[in-house]
């Protein structure tokens, strides 16, 4: 298929930038979205002009890296997928696709279409984590039975791949979902307990300071997170801060 | 230089405590003036640099991501071996040694791989009590499943997200060390040289990824653990900056590398589908536990599938051949992955193959969806139950396992594998050789060391199913703290390293020239237009099955290959922004040159092992003929490369293997 691509440009962060139009012809359906990148990017090379930088790494879903909005939509048009795992079966012979970077104040853009969340580190560095050293001196890992429930239920918020698709499709550039999945994972789990309260306080902060927006519950987050991370987690997330704040 | 392995002497189950027991340890206070460099924060380099922080060394940690997060840990899918014996089926820590042992071929060096086996099961409480989401049956336990190779269930997992789950926890702690500031994180910088100082690995020269910057860093130790170097293949199941730049960079400053010819070609990836293919996916060998592999047994029937006639759920069972069932009849469809790749290979070859391309197998969940129907229909007390009530349970069951990677699998073929069978076909996975380290995980390079999959240790010519994410773990957690702490209890009066010195100025000058090359070339093709060319080749002639001539050959065209693309190469924009072409001319032109050795290396072993196969080198006759033949009298050795300018010129160094505790014999599947 022949495609019309308008794709954001942007020299560095302090340049303006703009989108420019490319064209892009003999697409076959089976390529990945960013297979189809790469014909760009060859082609523009080819003709001596720079090719568009963007992020990606794994390109199967997993590390997160990738972080296009396409067509007004994190991570394009399927569901349940990143822009890696996205197909060009998705999309027709002569249409036009705008692509742009994941956008949030929070996220500066670098170049073109790739930003910076060091944000989301923050947050995490200030309480995403168990204190425990990692010396060996542990209990045996059978020592506290976990309900098979719980295991999952954790496990499921655990899969966040930290792409930040869900501060991208949100209007208040809210970062509830990514934080809301890392309190809840260890906030079903008995060994996340003893710090629960100052993890969820301190997080909660970060996230403040960085300047996400509030949640009001519209829910593009939960439609676009390639992961299905469920809006249950924010509500878990609200029920440990309200808990945390109660206590003290 | 002698190759020294170090290895402590006593008997085997001792030696590691024994060790422990007698190094030199450093007082926490001299650890708040000893600096160590971590290069890479996977879960072998994300682990390390937490522990060393926690026990009050001054860490920096740097990656080419964006997070640590994102390292290529992430992509593991499987599972994580241990000897728990938590199932009580026969398990401990010999066996995991003997099992390792032989499903490297018997090339392994004993000390390091029984002292692997032997952590192991520290690994997963170490993990449990860092909040990792592991598996857990209803009873609240652990769960556990089974990997190729091996006929107990050791492996423990977090759905198909092990390795995901694994690095999270790595990257939990290390991001409480970030916060105490114990450690510097670097991310988006890459490693481009180690500097040496009197012999002593003492800094090295990073880029800043983003503003292009070169920048010096200094350091009393330095670890690399940088990940493997499948990318050499240009289509590997790494990602697409997986690189071999820190590993190769440092043999050229005095590393040896080890057995660079020792590569997993994993049996169960999603076939290519075309020349745009910029990267294949694997699908979990743990596929396998239920999965049964096939192809037709009649030519008419692949014509007929490949025409789009026929489509493969039509076969009747007669009409299958389950070739490895038929070949390895013990293991069947959990023979090692080096010996599934070979027999997939063997039919597609033989013109079995059942996709357009020829190079597809199936991988079928027919029976065990059935299998786990029936179950879930006795366990839930329904009589009678209907074929759709059976396999919808099945189906359910089989989705808990394996969900995320069906969902994979149906986004990127467009097919539903809960209907019909996927396509598989082997693809480049892992590398077991690297660079040459001792029982200290020390290189030949004093100061210098390597763990994860960068170095060469514990799994010889084939590493089993879930044995990678123990080893960086355990090389992290729980090895390298130890063996570093015995090197640097020498460094405690040496102060800080300065980076003004004429070393570091040598080693910038170095890497400033190289970058200016590129970005001034103006050649005419594409870097991407080189690596797929280097990764033909490599394919073709130093892929799954090796010959003489093919390795002579691939020798010489990895030479022009790599001198046209000194000539031709071009590389847009700057040097002082970001420029990810920039970022892949360096790393291809490292390829290219590991590329001749990694040919060279398989041309000397004559012999078939493990992952490493010369047509030359087969039994001829009874039971086993057809199959790989070692030859021990030999080649029980590893093979360490020394630097001399060209890969050709490299110099053989041989550490022999001695086998005092397991018996060398030819490995038997069947
Ligand atoms: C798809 C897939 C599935 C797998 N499944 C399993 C499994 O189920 N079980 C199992 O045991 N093993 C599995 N493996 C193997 C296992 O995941 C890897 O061997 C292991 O995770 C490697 O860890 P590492 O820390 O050594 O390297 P990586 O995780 O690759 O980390 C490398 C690090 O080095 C950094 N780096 C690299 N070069 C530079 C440089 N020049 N400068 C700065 N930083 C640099 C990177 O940024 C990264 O942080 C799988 C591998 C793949 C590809
Ligand atoms: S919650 Fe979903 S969208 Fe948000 S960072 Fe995690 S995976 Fe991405
Ligand atoms: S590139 Fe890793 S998730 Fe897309």
């Amino acid at each position: 298929m022949n495609l019309t691509l308008k794709i954001w440009r942007q020299k560095g962060p302090q340049d303006k930038g703009q989108m420019v139009d490319y064209k892009v012809t003999d697409i076959s359906e089976h390529m990945s979205f960013l297979e189809m990148m790469d014909v760009l990017n060859e082609q523009l090379i080819n003709s001596g002009d720079e090719p568009v930088a963007f992020d990606h790494d794994c390109r199967e879903g997993i590390c997160g890296m990738c972080s296009m909005y396409i067509n007004g939509e994190a991570h394009g048009p399927d569901r349940g997928v990143t822009t890696c795992q996205l197909h060009m079966r998705m999309f027709k012979d002569g249409d036009t696709i705008t692509i742009e970077p994941f956008r949030a104040a929070a996220f500066p853009v670098i170049k073109d279409l790739v930003v910076d969340r060091m944000a989301f580190e923050r947050i995490q560095q200030a309480g995403g984590y168990i204190s425990i050293n990692t010396s060996g001196n542990t209990q045996d890992g059978n020592a506290i039975p976990i309900s098979k429930h719980a295991a999952d239920e954790a496990m499921d918020a655990a899969t966040c791949i930290g792409c930040g698709a869900c501060v991208a499709s949100c209007k208040n550039s809210s970062a509830m979902l990514f934080v809301g999945a890392k309190v809840s994972q260890y906030a079903l789990l008995p060994q996340g307990q003893v710090e629960a309260a100052d993890r969820v306080k301190n997080m909660v902060a970060q996230m403040d300071l960085e300047g996400f927006g509030n949640c009001t519950n519209t829910g593009a987050c939960e439609i676009e997170c390639p992961k299905g991370i469920s809006l249950e987690n924010i509500a878990r997330m609200n029920r440990e801060f309200l808990k945390a704040n109660v206590k003290g | 230089m002698a190759l020294d392995s170090k290895v402590p002497k006593g008997p085997i189950k001792d030696k590691w405590t024994d060790y422990k027991n007698h190094i030199d340890l450093v007082n926490p206070a001299n650890k708040r003036n000893i600096d160590i460099i971590v290069v890479g924060t996977g879960l072998a380099g994300g682990s390390a640099a937490a522990t060393l922080a926690e026990l009050g060394y001054n860490v920096k940690a740097f990656a080419y991501q964006d997070s640590p997060r994102r390292a290529h840990s992430i992509a593991a899918q499987g599972g994580i071996n241990a000897a728990k014996n938590y199932q009580g089926d026969g398990d401990s820590t010999y066996r995991l040694f003997y099992d390792t042992v032989k499903g490297g071929d018997y090339r392994s060096r004993e000390a390091n791989v029984y002292r692997l086996a032997e952590v192991s099961a520290n690994i997963i409480d170490q993990c449990v009590a860092q909040g990792v989401p592991f598996a857990r049956d209803y009873g609240g336990l652990l769960d556990n499943r089974s990997f190729g190779g091996v006929l107990v269930s050791r492996t423990f997992y977090a759905k198909g997200q092990t390795g995901q789950q694994l690095l999270l926890g790595a990257y939990s702690a290390l991001n409480r060390q970030i916060a105490r500031g114990k450690i510097e994180m670097f991310n988006r910088h890459e490693m481009l040289d180690v500097v040496k100082v009197d012999g002593k690995a003492r800094g090295i020269i990073a880029r800043n990824l983003i503003t292009g910057e070169i920048e010096r860093h200094s350091a009393h130790a330095v670890v690399i653990a940088s990940g493997g170097y499948g990318n050499v293949y240009f289509l590997s199941t790494n990602a697409m900056g997986s690189n071999a730049t820190a590993a190769w960079k440092i043999h050229k400053k005095g590393a040896y590398f080890a057995n660079p010819c020792y590569t997993q070609i994993h049996p169960t990836c999603i076939p290519r589908s075309g020349d745009y293919q910029s990267k294949l996916t694997l699908m979990s060998e743990s596929l396998r536990n239920d999965g049964r592999i096939w192809v037709p047994k009649n030519m008419d029937d692949v014509l007929a599938i490949r025409e789009g006639r026929k489509k493969p759920t039509e076969l009747s069972e007669e009409e299958r051949d389950y070739y490895l069932e038929r070949r390895y009849p013990a293991f069947g469809n959990l023979v090692p992955r080096d010996v599934a790749s070979r027999a997939a290979k063997e039919r597609c070859d033989a013109g079995y193959g059942v996709n357009a391309t020829g190079e597809a197998v199936y991988l079928d969940f027919k029976t065990a969806i059935n299998r786990y129907g029936k179950e879930q229909a006795k366990i839930s007390g329904i009589t009678n139950p209907s074929e759709a009530k059976i396999y919808e349970l099945g189906q359910a069951l089989i989705e808990e396992k394996y969900g995320n990677l069906f969902q994979m699998y149906e986004k990127i073929v467009d097919e539903n594998p809960y209907k019909t069978p996927m396509m598989i076909y082997p693809a480049t996975h892992y590398t077991m050789g690297g660079v040459w380290v001792d029982y200290n995980l020390m290189t030949t390079v004093p100061g210098l060391y390597c763990i994860g999959e960068a170095n060469f240790s514990d799994h010889g010519a084939n590493r089993l199913g879930a044995s990678a994410l123990m080893q960086g773990l355990a090389d992290g957690y729980f090895v390298l703290p130890y063996t570093i702490g015995n090197y640097l209890s020498n460094d405690i009066r040496t102060g800080k390293i300065s980076t003004d010195t004429t070393e570091f100025d040598e080693a910038e000058k170095e890497v400033k020239n190289k970058i200016d090359f590129f970005i001034n070339n103006n050649g005419s093709k594409s870097v991407d237009y080189f690596h797929k060319r280097l990764g033909k080749v490599m394919w073709d002639k130093v892929g799954m099955a090796r010959t003489e001539e093919g390795l002579k050959e691939a020798m010489s065209e990895i030479k022009a290959i790599r001198e046209e693309f000194w000539k031709e190469v071009k590389v847009p924009g700057t040097a002082a922004e970001m420029n990810p072409e920039l970022e892949k001319a360096g790393r291809v032109a490292d390829f290219l040159e590991l590329g001749e050795l990694f040919a060279k290396d398989a041309l000397d072993r004559n012999e078939s092992c493990g992952g490493h196969f010369r047509e030359e080198s087969v039994e001829l006759d009874g039971e086993q003929k057809g199959e790989a033949k070692r030859n021990d009298k030999d080649y029980a050795y590893v093979s360490a490369w020394e630097y001399k300018g060209e890969p050709a010129d490299a110099v053989l160094h041989k550490e022999e293997l001695e086998f005092k505790d397991i018996e060398l014999k030819q490995r038997s599947y069947k």
